[in-house]
């Protein structure tokens, strides 16, 4: 089995880098006007939906996690889980639970 | 059974992969918790401030759109780099890694003008929540920005001395795994701070 | 160097509880006084768990964790040298308080806002707040090692579900604990700018609330108790069967099931809470799922259990040691699951009912499960055995002790007897049951004793142990005691869980490892980068508490000198003077 730093050019041209990041301009560009455009409750859904686009997309294909072995992607999303849980509950906790106060 | 030996003893692993990689993608899942805890304790107080400054009265987002543009250039400018120095081409590996550098910079000098220019209005660690949450997170990032720049430097150096040949790529893929993961935290902060106010 | 250093620290912390424990000899005495006692308290936690449970596991990885998984060291052996450091100049400096009179005493919590500027003026938590920093680093950075050994270094045919499970069970740990240390960084964070900075996160008046930080620390502290406890449950998972001369009962089991527990132990943290006005749907939610993690505690009891049924078992003291652990941590597991509920712990909470509880679980479990490795591994790492006779003595004194010095807390504690108070009310009638815990801890502090004169007896004139004097199945016993320096002459390939209790594979794998090479391999010489880099990072922490903002910058200059120098240092540079 090849050692990472054996696979040479990479499996991705420039070209395919230069249309990622025009990708990731484009939808920071929507994320603003999204902002700008006050649409009210959907406004934090799709928003969240964008960034996380955007986020997904950088692990993707510029950390190359979607051609590298899965080993790095566990290790990458068992951080991100557990993260992602410590934030939703503390903001379950202090930002949502207080409108249920029994 | 004949004798059992493993070849190339000094490189073997039993993934096939670099170790290097495999610390440094399990350290960057510690700082998804490190960045993840702080972001929370922002939202938690979201909202809490019992005097402004607050953050819709001073977050620029036409200027933070700027500087999560340039960031997020930072990071392609990053894979170009790791692709010149995969190609062996110093050329490349120097114009992508300046790049680099200088995109950090340019996000950086932005940070530097919104602290002062926040204090100028008021907004300090000590005057609210909002201050004290807002400087602690994106002062930590801009902490580790700092050291990436640092980083992205010394690689710089090292190219431009024939240093970083294809063989030394992988100092560079690390050093762009660490730059990604700062750019996506940003990303993160964008959103859930400035946007989603 | 971890096992000598935390080994003096055990002394300190013990030398802590016992000062305590005169003091609280008989109601409303006053043998010190009440801020010392914060100290003593608050120190003697605080050692224990940072400076003690822990870094006693972590020597047990270092050493042992190469060996059993067919690897001739750890993944970066420098960043090995640089935890270790961290490690000790933390400690140095956590305990240099006590040299300025100024030792930590807000308990090893730190709740908010007792530790604000306005309640703890002094630098007693500055120096915590600095110290726990300090310590957190060396512990992320060990745990970044054995996540890409394990991940990395295993030898052919070791597939993760042929790892013994002391080696499982470091993996499980270094996951927990690379993910649960940031939070409690970035608690101790919060707390250091609001001390230093005037933040406003803990600060009531400017809408900061207190109870945050027990969130932020519970979340790092309840994966901490699991942090303790896996690597004993894994020490005892190798040492039952090896004693039991049967392989271990339901070894896929026992590995989700402590895979579980570290996932699962996320869920629980406010049930240290249950007193702080979270409301019913919230303290609901953390009942049942600190109830839930009962399910694969006792799975694994069971299980050991059942290694031991129909097995030839002999109690050498380390079996002693691991079939005590079984008692004495179920019995420490029930008033857990008592806690667990939260009307019942509205009793219980702040009461030494909660101090036997947990003493229950460490002591008895996460330490007897380090004595019980002591007294296995020992053999392997000098070379001799450790008295038993000694041994046993050291057993049967500290199980008496133990038992004597904790089991009565249970009774002061629903009598009432408050927890952190230097004293307490003789109208509550609990001095017969603190007498008791007194002499207790004295016997216990003699076992302690024992088992020191035991190792540096043993040390100089055990019995000489042999490659495998247990007749124990796995990797480590394979090579001579103490191992070379290279570990395995070749790096063997294994087929199965207990390769040396298979007559083809233990052939084969001893002519791998017993092989001696003509050409010693290679491996890294040493380097002095690692201890500049930890004396910078303790040092620039440290300089914080000037409270001059570009001091420590300073420091962070002096540290990344240190980094640059080792980074590019070439660890095999000594290598071609061998093959001269």
């Amino acid at each position: 089995m090849t050692t990472e730093t054996e696979h040479g050019g990479g499996h991705a041209s420039v070209g395919f880098y230069w249309m990622i990041g025009g990708i990731l301009a484009v939808l920071t560009a929507m994320e603003v006007a999204v902002f700008y455009m006050a649409l009210g409750r959907v406004e934090a859904p799709l928003l969240l939906t964008l960034s996380a686009a955007k986020f997904a997309i950088v692990v993707m294909f510029f950390m190359h996690l979607r051609f590298d072995s899965r080993i790095f992607t566990g290790l990458f999303v068992t951080g991100l889980v557990l993260a992602t849980f410590v934030i939703s509950a503390l903001y379950l906790l202090y930002q949502v639970l207080p409108n249920y106060a029994v | 059974m004949a004798e059992v030996m493993v070849h190339d003893e000094h490189h073997y692993t039993a993934t096939g992969l670099d170790s290097w990689k495999v610390g440094f993608w399990a350290f960057i899942g510690s700082e998804c918790l490190f960045f993840g805890t702080l972001i929370a304790t922002y939202l938690t107080y979201k909202g809490s401030s019992v005097q402004g400054p607050y953050p819709h009265e001073v977050l620029d987002i036409p200027l933070t759109t700027i500087s999560t543009f340039v960031l997020l250039m930072s990071s392609l400018s990053m894979v170009l780099a790791l692709d010149g120095v995969q190609r062996g081409s110093k050329k490349l590996a120097l114009v992508w890694l300046g790049g680099v550098i200088a995109l950090g910079l340019v996000f950086l000098g932005f940070q530097a003008y919104e602290f002062t220019h926040f204090v100028h209005e008021g907004l300090t660690i000590p005057r609210n929540l909002f201050g004290s949450s807002f400087f602690v997170l994106t002062g930590f990032h801009g902490a580790h920005v700092t050291v990436g720049v640092i980083w992205m430097a010394t690689l710089f150096i090292l190219a431009l001395r024939d240093r970083l040949p294809p063989a030394k790529a992988l100092n560079v893929e690390i050093a762009g795994l660490y730059w990604h993961f700062v750019d996506i935290v940003w990303i993160v902060i964008f959103v859930l701070i400035y946007l989603i106010q | 160097m971890y096992f000598v250093m935390s080994l003096i620290w055990f002394f300190v912390g013990g030398t802590e509880a016992l000062i305590i424990r005169m003091q609280l000899w008989k109601a409303e005495q006053s043998l010190i006084s009440a801020e010392l006692y914060n100290q003593l308290f608050t120190m003697h936690g605080t050692t224990m768990i940072f400076l003690v449970a822990m870094p006693m596991a972590v020597a047990f990885f270092n050493y042992l964790v190469p060996l059993q998984i067919g690897a001739r060291d750890v993944a970066f052996p420098r960043l090995n040298a640089l935890s270790f450091w961290i490690f000790f100049f933390g400690g140095v400096f956590l305990n240099a308080s006590w040299l300025v009179g100024a030792a930590p005493n807000a308990s090893w919590v730190g709740y908010a806002n007792l530790t604000s500027t306005t309640y703890s003026p002094g630098p007693n938590v500055d120096f915590w707040v600095i110290g726990l920093s300090i310590l957190g680093v060396s512990s992320i950075l060990g745990a970044v090692n054995f996540i890409t050994t394990i991940v990395n270094l295993r030898a052919p045919g070791m597939r993760l579900m042929r790892m013994p499970l002391f080696s499982w069970m470091t993996f499980v740990t270094s996951f927990v604990l690379v993910t649960a240390m940031p939070v409690i960084a970035v608690a101790l964070v919060l707390l250091a700018f609001d001390r230093f900075f005037s933040a406003n996160f803990f600060v009531p008046m400017a809408g900061g609330d207190p109870v945050l930080w027990q969130h932020l620390f519970w979340i790092f502290g309840h994966p901490e108790v699991y942090i303790l406890i896996l690597p004993s449950f894994g020490m005892i998972s190798d040492i039952i069967p090896a004693f039991s001369r049967k392989p271990l009962f339901g070894y896929p089991v026992m590995v989700y099931a402590g895979a579980l527990i570290g996932f699962i132990g996320w869920g629980v943290w406010s049930h240290h809470m249950f007193t702080s006005g979270l409301g019913p749907i919230a303290d609901s939610f953390f009942v049942a799922s600190t109830m839930i993690i009962a399910i694969p505690t006792g799975v694994k009891i069971f299980n050991w259990i059942a290694t031991m049924w129909g097995g030839a078992i002999r109690f050498t003291t380390s079996m002693l040691f691991a079939i005590g652990l079984l008692a004495v941590f179920t019995v420490g597991g029930l008033s857990g699951v008592m806690h667990a509920s939260a009307p019942v712990d509205l009793q219980q909470h702040d009461t030494y009912f909660v101090v036997a509880h947990f003493h229950y679980v460490i002591v008895g479990g996460v330490m007897m499960g380090i004595f019980a490795a002591f007294y296995f591994w020992f053999p392997k790492v000098t070379g001799r055995l450790m008295s038993e006779r000694l041994g046993k003595l050291h057993f049967w004194t500290s199980l008496v002790g133990f038992n004597l010095l904790f089991f009565p807390m249970h009774f002061s504690g629903l009598y009432g007897m408050p927890r952190r108070t230097w004293t307490y009310s003789a109208a509550l009638g609990v001095d017969l049951f603190n007498q008791l815990s007194t002499i207790g801890g004295f016997v216990f502090g003699l076992s302690a004793v024992i088992w020191v004169w035991n190792i540096v007896r043993s040390a100089r004139r055990g019995e000489i142990a042999g490659a495998d004097p247990w007749g124990a199945a796995t990797l480590e016993w394979s090579i001579p005691s103490p191992p070379p320096h290279y570990n395995f002459g070749r790096l063997p390939e294994v087929r199965t869980r207990e390769p040396l209790w298979h007559e083809d594979e233990k052939r084969d794998v001893e002519a791998a490892t017993l092989f001696e090479p003509d050409v010693e391999p290679e491996m890294p010489g040493p380097s002095h980068w690692p201890i500049f880099v930890a004396l910078g990072t303790a040092g620039t922490w440290a300089l914080v508490m000037t409270g001059v903002w570009w001091v420590p910058l300073l420091g962070l200059v002096f540290t990344g000198f240190g980094v640059f120098m080792w980074a590019f240092e070439d660890p095999f540079a000594h290598v071609g003077e061998h093959h001269g």
